[in-house]
């Protein structure tokens, strides 16, 4: 390293060291300064984690059936607002040239009758009886157990203790007809409505539940290659319907539920709030705490303390304040989620690494506005005053 | 004859304008010599403060220059006057202004960090002044746990810390009862005061005059007169 830059190390890091003792030594301030920005940050993700729980729940049955693309009515904006397709139209999607292959998957809802005589609402995905596509990972069972009489597949989330923990071979009643577990399986994510998910083929699933007219809940498509999704997206809004890369159906239902639902409207008022408190108790906080400094900030001048230095001790104790309570506001959120999920098993929060960079974005915004009101302060004081007193 | 450490010409200050303007200082000129230890005094408002200010770099006069040690101090550019004043002039504010969130030690090492001396050499030598002025068994105590006197050898070691040319104190005895203040100025005198060094104290404690080389008497910002202490030549 250049000498000019070791000296310039030496420095900085014995002001830092400085600047470090005034911050902490100020223990009543240091613990209000770090209170407010944790707090702020447990609740900004919090929330977000919430909202991304949900989000996340909404698009449960994509991100679980994981096709690459998917046919729907224009008309449908979430997984479960579904709209049935003509028969036709999985033999026009087969017919497009850069479809590998596609499938029919039947989406619905039902009502279950338990062995205590209880109704529970519960999903049904109906899997192509073909290819099985989209099948869930079993923890039990056999998957070809499916093609057996009555069979259906039950999904061991947070909702399986609704159907009373089933086992292999525990029956039940569906819409007046016999059904069994033959397999119990695992999924990514959870549904968002609190209901639990049987998986059946397409065949059995438009059986024994009523139907409309028209029956494709979605047609599933694999592309040759990922060249060949803009032109089947064409080919199929040239029918009249809409295709959808994985992503963007995803994308699709979040939009639904942040614009069209309030949800997101709510959870972005609660962040700004949080946003909010941090910003008032942290900058008050830090205000008051450079007030208190002021007079000896004007006599590091009057010594021979340059401003840029006295800066870089304000913005370094903004930036460790901020960044420590950025980390015991991202520690208290993980560990209430984790108790929270212990005893609410329906908790859907999820801490995604988009929520951290938020918090941390609002995080500096919260110190730098802190740091900036003291930097003004610290910038405007004059040796001169210290000497009139 | 002693070197001139400080040579004070034609020095104005005011401050407003039109009708408000105050004459802070009219046509200052002066010179210090190291070995000396310097009084200027006068009433409240006569414009002591306002002139140490103009020596020692920290407020710009309308008119005149100062130079330390043949620097024309107020030519400097900024930055290049901040590091002359950490470098050539050590100060003790009326009000001590130590950092209660920091050790004695802690406060005293302060002008040697901002000289770029390490952390550990800047708290050996800062332990070393407070040896000076007898209060090493204090350097792990916060200020606030000092008396006032300790208080305020504790700032005049952060003053010589970095071995300065020109000290200056200001009105080092307002805060100390007659006797601590008397003590506090002996101790100046005794052991902070050398040849190489000049020392600048603004005071209207009439209990201290006795111990200056010279006093500059000050009135509505002139220089009313100047007299040698008797026994006490530089």
């Amino acid at each position: 390293m250049p000498e000019g830059c070791i000296e310039v190390a030496a420095v900085m890091s014995g002001l830092l060291r400085i600047a470090y003792k005034l911050l902490v030594n100020d223990r009543a301030k240091f613990a209000a300064l770090l209170v407010g920005i944790t707090f702020a940050v447990f609740l900004m993700i919090e929330m977000t984690s919430l909202f991304s729980g949900i989000l996340n729940r909404s698009s449960a049955t994509v991100i679980n059936i994981g096709a690459d693309m998917w046919v729907m009515d224009p008309a449908v904006q979430t997984v479960a607002n579904v709209i049935p397709l003509p028969d036709y139209i999985l033999d026009e999607v087969r017919s497009i040239p850069g479809v590998k292959y596609a499938v029919p998957l039947y989406s619905g809802g039902a009502l279950v009758k338990l062995h205590d005589g209880t109704y529970q609402s519960v999903s049904i995905i109906g899997l192509d009886d073909t290819s099985l596509f989209g099948r869930p990972a079993l923890l039990a069972g056999d998957i070809r157990d499916i093609f057996a009489e009555n069979a259906f597949l039950a999904v061991k989330d947070s909702e399986f203790r609704k159907l009373e923990n089933p086992t292999l071979g525990t029956d039940f009643q569906i819409n007046d007809h016999r059904g069994v577990f033959v397999g119990i399986a695992h999924v990514a994510t959870s549904g968002l409505f609190g209901v639990p998910t049987l998986y059946t083929t397409y065949n059995r699933a438009l059986q024994y539940l009523p139907n409309s007219r028209f029956t494709v809940s979605y047609v599933l498509v694999e592309p040759k290659t990922p060249s060949d999704i803009a032109s089947i997206q064409r080919q199929v809004a040239s029918m009249g319907y809409l295709a959808l890369t994985k992503d963007e159906f995803i994308q699709r239902i979040s939009n639904f539920y942040k614009y069209q639902t309030g949800i997101g409207t709510n959870i972005l008022l609660m962040t700004v709030i949080s946003f909010i408190v941090g910003l008032s108790i942290s900058g008050q906080t830090f205000y008051t705490f450079i007030l208190e400094n002021l007079e000896k900030f004007g006599a590091l001048k009057a010594i021979g303390a340059k401003s840029r230095e006295l800066v870089l001790m304000i913005l370094f104790q903004a930036t460790f304040v901020a960044l420590t309570g950025y980390g015991l506001g991202i520690g208290l959120c993980a560990l209430m989620i984790w108790l929270a999920k212990l005893n609410i098993p329906d908790y859907a929060a999820i801490i995604t690494f988009a929520n951290l960079a938020l918090a941390l974005a609002m995080v500096v915004v919260i110190a730098a506005v802190s740091s900036y009101i003291g930097v003004r302060k610290v910038l405007t004081i004059e040796p001169f005053d210290i000497f009139r007193g | 004859m002693a070197q001139v450490a400080i040579q004070a010409t034609g020095l104005n200050k005011w401050f407003g304008e039109g009708e408000a303007r105050t004459h802070a200082v009219r046509d200052v000129s002066f010179e210090a010599y190291f070995g000396e230890m310097l009084y200027i005094v006068g009433p409240s408002g006569s414009g002591k403060t306002t002139l140490l200010s103009i020596i020692s770099g920290i407020l710009r006069p309308n008119s005149g220059n100062v130079k330390i040690e043949g620097t024309d101090v107020w030519n400097l550019p900024k930055d290049e006057l901040a590091d002359f004043r950490l470098h050539k002039i050590g100060f003790v504010f009326q009000d001590y202004h130590l950092f209660s969130r920091l050790t004695t030690a802690e406060n005293v090492a302060i002008p040697l960090i901002l000289r770029k001396v390490g952390w550990e050499e800047a708290m050996r030598e800062a332990v070393g002044d407070l040896a000076v002025v007898g209060l090493k068994e204090r350097a792990a105590l916060a200020p606030v746990k000092l008396s006032g006197g300790e208080q305020q050898r504790v700032a005049i070691a952060r003053a010589i810390v970095s071995r300065p040319d020109i000290l200056i104190l200001d009105e080092p005895t307002a805060s100390l009862d007659g006797d601590t203040g008397r003590a506090i100025v002996s101790f100046v005198r005794k052991e902070v005061l050398t040849d190489r060094r000049c020392i600048l104290i603004v005071t209207h404690d009439p209990r201290i005059l006795d111990m200056a080389n010279r006093i500059l008497r000050m009135e509505d910002g002139r220089i009313a007169g100047a007299e040698k202490v008797a026994g006490r030549e530089a």
